[in-house]
């Protein structure tokens, strides 16, 4: 029997005169991962809170393994794992503690609890702080605390919010690692994230939501494929050299590159990488002589200024206003 | 929860396949077993985080030695003619305004702990709804017990020798702690519909003082205007003080027992549903 995890039609939640989403339709496919990308303020949290039973949707519908979030709320809860962008896990509390008392709020009692709090804290590298007052806890240790909260009824359906935002480039890897291993185990998740590369390692499919609306919807390719996949900025060694080079690459690849202002720098959107070798042998045929190049990946604030024409900036929080520079992290 | 009990205790990653949503057995209600135990999770939580922050007990643990002997020196001979025997007066009265004041303070630190995230938690969980109301609450009953048992043995050293002897005083406490209890409903709701805490608490004084006051925790009756002993009459406050002082001085159940317990029962089924209520609408 196949169900989709998540259906939505028509989310719908305001708050004042702020339609935080706006119409939100969804469909994740059991034992997929679903992206959903957007800037911060852009309605992923509320969509989240809506499907978690957290919050009710103003209008539309929204069911889990076919159960309605609105009218069936108690059998979602039981469906579903949340975790937060802040972690939701008991300040007051040590590690182990706060396994307990969970592991006995989904049920499980006595010794079961106590072997399941252990496995977890192993599971997630806790077990040293185990016993240790949160407040020492870095920002790692909590959302692995907070996720391993979320697995104890082993829910088929995960939401992270943001799972990775605040966290160093190390930390952010490892939980990219749980995550896909907690998909091994067939478990459906979606989370949201500010960032294009997250969504791209880690999701089959992808949303993209701003201002409360589902823009785009599709695989990681489709979605960079709208902005042209990947770039190719040439630096010049002579800017006299730049219609030179823009001709070249017009002849070789079939594609008009930008010239910047300054006329040192071209950027070439690429199709397809491999071609690149044959650009710079032509070049250098034509005596072009290149200062540097690279290939970059799309950005988060080039996907929204292509899908809906303005900067994802925009509806940023005024203290979460950096765009977040992709380009290494998955290289 | 026979999808919990089945389900393996294995970490992701390494084993066990997680039973996928189509095949898992589930209810849409909550059954009072499970209502019991949550609550009792949820108390368990409660009771560490009292040993975590001991100095949230200053206040049950201050007020009730500093008021014995404020009021007991400062009324005694006026109000009894002599300290000993305004004694059985004012124990049951201190004893009863001290934990009632106490139960208001449930209200103020369940705002405080409703702002935190953790609290969003318990709302995604497959619990029962009363839960994490209900399992503070019962936590707090430890906050009672500090105040009552100090309130008596301060009276004990003053030289209270309750006539109702241990039987009596033991029963007149466990009265005060199950009133105290049922109070704190009210102000869990509070607690739940305030925005902040220190509104919570400001509300809270400003029902309490009235009402533990204006009655006969602290003096006679007799002596106040006609139109104020009808007001004080009806105070469930007085009838408490006087249950308690019957209790403790002759050990005897009178009906004012009754009446105190009745309208516990009548406030917890009030305020426990319409604080639940407010609980689940928050967002």
């Amino acid at each position: 029997m196949t169900t989709t995890a998540i259906e939505a039609e028509g989310l719908v939640k305001t708050f004042g005169d702020n339609r935080a989403v706006d119409g939100v339709d969804l469909s994740v496919a059991t034992g997929s991962v679903y992206g959903v990308l957007g800037p911060n303020g852009a309605g992923k949290t509320t969509t989240i809170s809506m499907l978690a039973t957290l919050l009710r949707p103003d209008t539309g519908t929204a069911t889990i393994f076919g159960h309605d979030v609105v009218r069936e709320p108690f059998v979602v809860r039981q469906l579903i794992g949340v975790t937060g962008q802040y972690a939701s896990v008991d300040e007051t509390l040590s590690a182990t503690e706060n396994l307990m008392l969970f592991c006995r709020l989904n049920g499980l009692k006595g010794a079961s609890a106590t072997r399941r709090t252990r496995d977890l804290l192993e599971e997630f590298s806790l077990t040293d702080a185990a016993s240790r007052p949160l407040k020492n806890f870095s920002g790692g240790m909590r959302r692995r605390l907070d996720l391993a909260a979320s697995l104890i009824a082993q829910p088929p359906l995960l939401f992270l919010d943001e799972p990775t935002t605040g966290l160093d480039p190390r930390t952010r890897a490892q939980m990219w690692d749980t995550i896909r291993r907690l998909v091994a185990t067939g478990s459906t998740v979606l989370l949201t994230t500010q960032y294009l590369d997250e969504a791209d390692q880690l999701a089959d499919r992808i949303a993209v939501i701003d201002r409360g609306r589902v823009v785009a919807e599709g695989t990681g390719d489709d979605l960079k494929s709208s902005v042209g996949q990947q770039s190719l900025q040439l630096t010049l060694m002579r800017p006299e050299d730049a219609t030179a080079a823009a001709d070249t690459v017009q002849g070789v690849l079939g594609v008009t590159a930008t010239v910047s202002p300054e006329a040192r720098r071209l950027t070439v959107p690429v199709a397809d990488p491999a071609r690149v070798t044959e650009l710079l042998v032509h070049l250098r045929t034509a005596g072009i002589d290149l200062d540097g190049l690279s290939m970059d990946k799309p950005t988060l604030d080039e996907v929204f200024l292509t899908l809906t024409g303005h900067d994802a900036a925009d509806q940023a929080a005024p203290d979460r206003a950096d765009s977040p520079d992709l380009e290494e992290v998955s290289a | 929860m026979t999808m919990l009990t089945t389900a393996t205790a294995t970490a992701p990653g390494t084993a066990g396949r997680i039973v996928p949503g189509a095949e898992r057995t589930l209810r849409n209600r909550v059954t009072v077993g499970q209502a019991v135990s949550d609550s009792l999770a949820m108390a368990r939580r409660g009771l560490i985080k009292i040993r975590r922050t001991p100095e949230q007990l200053i206040d049950v643990t201050a007020q009730p030695i500093i008021f014995t002997l404020m009021f007991t020196f400062i009324f005694g001979g006026a109000v009894s003619g002599d300290i000993q025997s305004y004694l059985p007066v004012i124990i049951p009265g201190i004893l009863v305004q001290t934990v009632i004041t106490t139960s208001a303070v449930t209200g103020t630190q369940l705002r405080e702990d409703m702002d935190k995230g953790v609290f969003d938690r318990f709302r995604s969980l497959p619990i029962a709804r009363v839960a994490p109301l209900a399992g503070a609450l019962v936590a707090d009953t430890v906050r009672y017990l500090i105040a009552t048992t100090l309130t008596i043995v301060m009276g004990l050293l003053l030289g209270w020798r309750p006539g109702g002897g241990v039987g009596g005083v033991l029963l007149a406490g466990l009265l005060v702690i199950v009133c105290a209890w049922s109070l704190s409903w009210i102000f869990a709701f509070f607690g739940v519909i305030a925005r902040s805490a220190s509104s919570v608490q400001g509300i809270s004084f400003l029902v309490l003082f009235p009402l533990t006051m204006v009655s006969n925790a602290l003096v006679p009756v007799d002596t106040m205007p006609g139109w104020l002993q009808g007001f004080v009459n009806v105070n469930p406050v007085s009838h408490l003080v006087t249950a308690v002082r019957d209790l403790a001085s002759t050990g005897s159940m009178t009906g004012q027992v009754g009446i105190a317990l009745a309208s516990c029962a009548v406030v917890v089924a009030i305020f426990a549903p319409l604080a639940v209520r407010s609980y689940m609408k928050k967002a």
